[in-house]
């Protein structure tokens, strides 16, 4: 059973349709005991960092989320600003990350010509091996739509790169810490796969 | 390598998937739902769903017709039609699509576009300019599904899209829309040399080389389509189809 964390913010409605699709048992909660209780847990996200990180200071979730990720070692993913949200800062605001993951979020450079946001489907190519990208093929691309990119401390977190004006950090893995900043939900045959991949942990 | 993005752009009419030539005489085309299975098989890169009669009419989204679209779709989802509060695009992204276009109520209230950019980031907010000749052969903006011109030039309504958080823009040339007569390559010049958010255009692509010009030639980030998709050719029946992927991703790239 994999737990969909609802904090008001995400498109929880196409990462449970999805998993319905391919059989994947879910539940959408906000509740802190059923977070407590989760197998596994994806963190959507849409949106603004400080308003993501507010909602789930309010809904007093943060304490849960950290101690499932990191003390329960449950297998937990992050997607698009979920993903962001798992480092410990972000340029887009001023507020504290999750901080599970040693990397912090930046926004992409305008100044190289390139439009903001990366928006539409993007190749990615494998920097560390893991079992959430088992079975990718270099034909593999995804849906990304993000202004602020990830920038991991230590290469060996970054599993996907795409390039985008440069070459950044697409997947990132913490041990049982996982973030995409594609959107797995939306990236049909491939996102399926990954979403497969993440079950099977 | 970024791609760009070719994006069957259906339009809604009641319960019915409808095809319109310059946003006039709508035709039937079938069922949305059954037409959106073909497309969600088909793997194509996006879709985008207008609703054209919900702003002349004052209707809400058809909420329940946009939920069974979502539920059948695993690519990004966009819909257009008749939003003019911040709660009724709340409504449609809880439904499961990312993206809402909008048009009419952006000219009477710029503050919206502020309002959902703030919330849901500008990537979730389609700025919709449709684009009419005058009798002149001047640039009018249109709204209200081409039923409301407005003053002003395109360059600044651009300008003010953007500052007030609009993430992308859906370029429509009215008079090429529906005519299989190939994309308004000026327009689309025009609008893609001063944006700094991606650029969709629309309006007149009728086969792969139009979409390819769009891209290379009017420097759009990607390419909306309608009768190509919905129809077999011009002035033939109804058949949903797509272009082959791979030969649009060899032709878009290889040129640049």
């Amino acid at each position: 059973m994999i737990t969909i964390i609802d904090y008001g913010l995400g498109n929880l409605g196409s990462v449970q349709n999805l998993l319905k699709h391919i059989n994947i048992p879910c539940k959408v909660t906000s509740d802190y005991n059923e977070i407590e209780d989760a197998e596994k847990i994806i963190l959507p996200g849409v949106g603004a960092f400080d308003h993501a990180i507010q909602r789930i200071d309010e809904l007093n979730l943060r304490e849960v989320l950290i101690h499932k990720a990191k003390y329960d070692k449950i297998p937990f993913l992050g997607i698009c600003l979920g993903m962001q949200l798992l480092t410990r800062s972000s340029e887009e605001g001023e507020l504290q990350g999750l901080n599970l993951i040693p990397a912090s979020t930046i926004k992409f450079k305008e100044s190289t010509g390139l439009k903001i946001p990366h928006m539409g489907w993007n190749f990615v190519k494998e920097n560390t091996p893991s079992l959430l990208t088992k079975g990718f093929t270099t034909d593999y691309r995804f849906y990304f739509v993000h202004s602020y990119k990830v920038v991991c401390d230590f290469p060996i977190n970054s599993i996907l790169k795409t390039n985008y004006g440069g070459d950044f950090d697409a997947a990132i893995q913490n041990e049982n810490i996982y973030g995409t900043q594609f959107h797995p939900e939306k990236s049909h045959k491939f996102g399926k796969q990954l979403l497969i991949n993440f079950s099977n942990l | 390598m970024l791609l760009n993005r070719f994006i069957p752009c259906l339009l809604l009419k009641g319960e019915s998937l409808v095809k319109t030539v310059k946003f006039k005489n709508s035709k039937y085309i079938g069922d949305p739902i059954n037409t959106i299975r073909i497309f969600n098989a088909l793997e194509v890169d996006e879709l985008i769903v207008l609703d054209i009669e919900a702003t002349p009419l004052n209707k809400e989204p058809n909420y329940n017709l946009l939920k069974e679209i979502a539920d059948e779709c695993f690519m990004p989802l966009t819909y257009g039609g008749g939003i003019k509060t911040f709660e009724q695009a709340k409504k449609i992204f809880s439904i499961g699509f990312e993206k809402i276009a909008i048009n009419s109520a952006l000219h009477y209230n710029i503050q919206l576009a502020t309002q959902i950019s703030d919330v849901y980031g500008s990537q979730s907010l389609i700025g919709v300019i449709d684009v009419k000749k005058s009798f002149f052969g001047k640039r009018v903006i249109m709204s209200n599904s081409g039923k409301v011109s407005h003053t002003g030039l395109l360059i600044d309504w651009v300008r003010k899209l953007e500052k007030a958080g609009v993430g992308e823009l859906l370029l429509t040339s009215i008079d090429s829309e529906g005519t299989w007569s190939g994309l308004d390559l000026d327009l689309i010049k025009e609008i893609t040399a001063i944006s700094k958010v991606p650029v969709i255009a629309h309006g007149g692509a009728g086969n792969t080389n139009d979409l390819v010009c769009g891209v290379i030639q009017g420097g759009a980030n990607a390419i909306a389509m309608g009768s190509m998709v919905v129809y077999q050719k011009k002035d033939f029946g109804v058949l949903i189809n797509f272009p082959d992927q791979e030969e649009l991703e060899r032709l878009t790239h290889k040129k640049k």
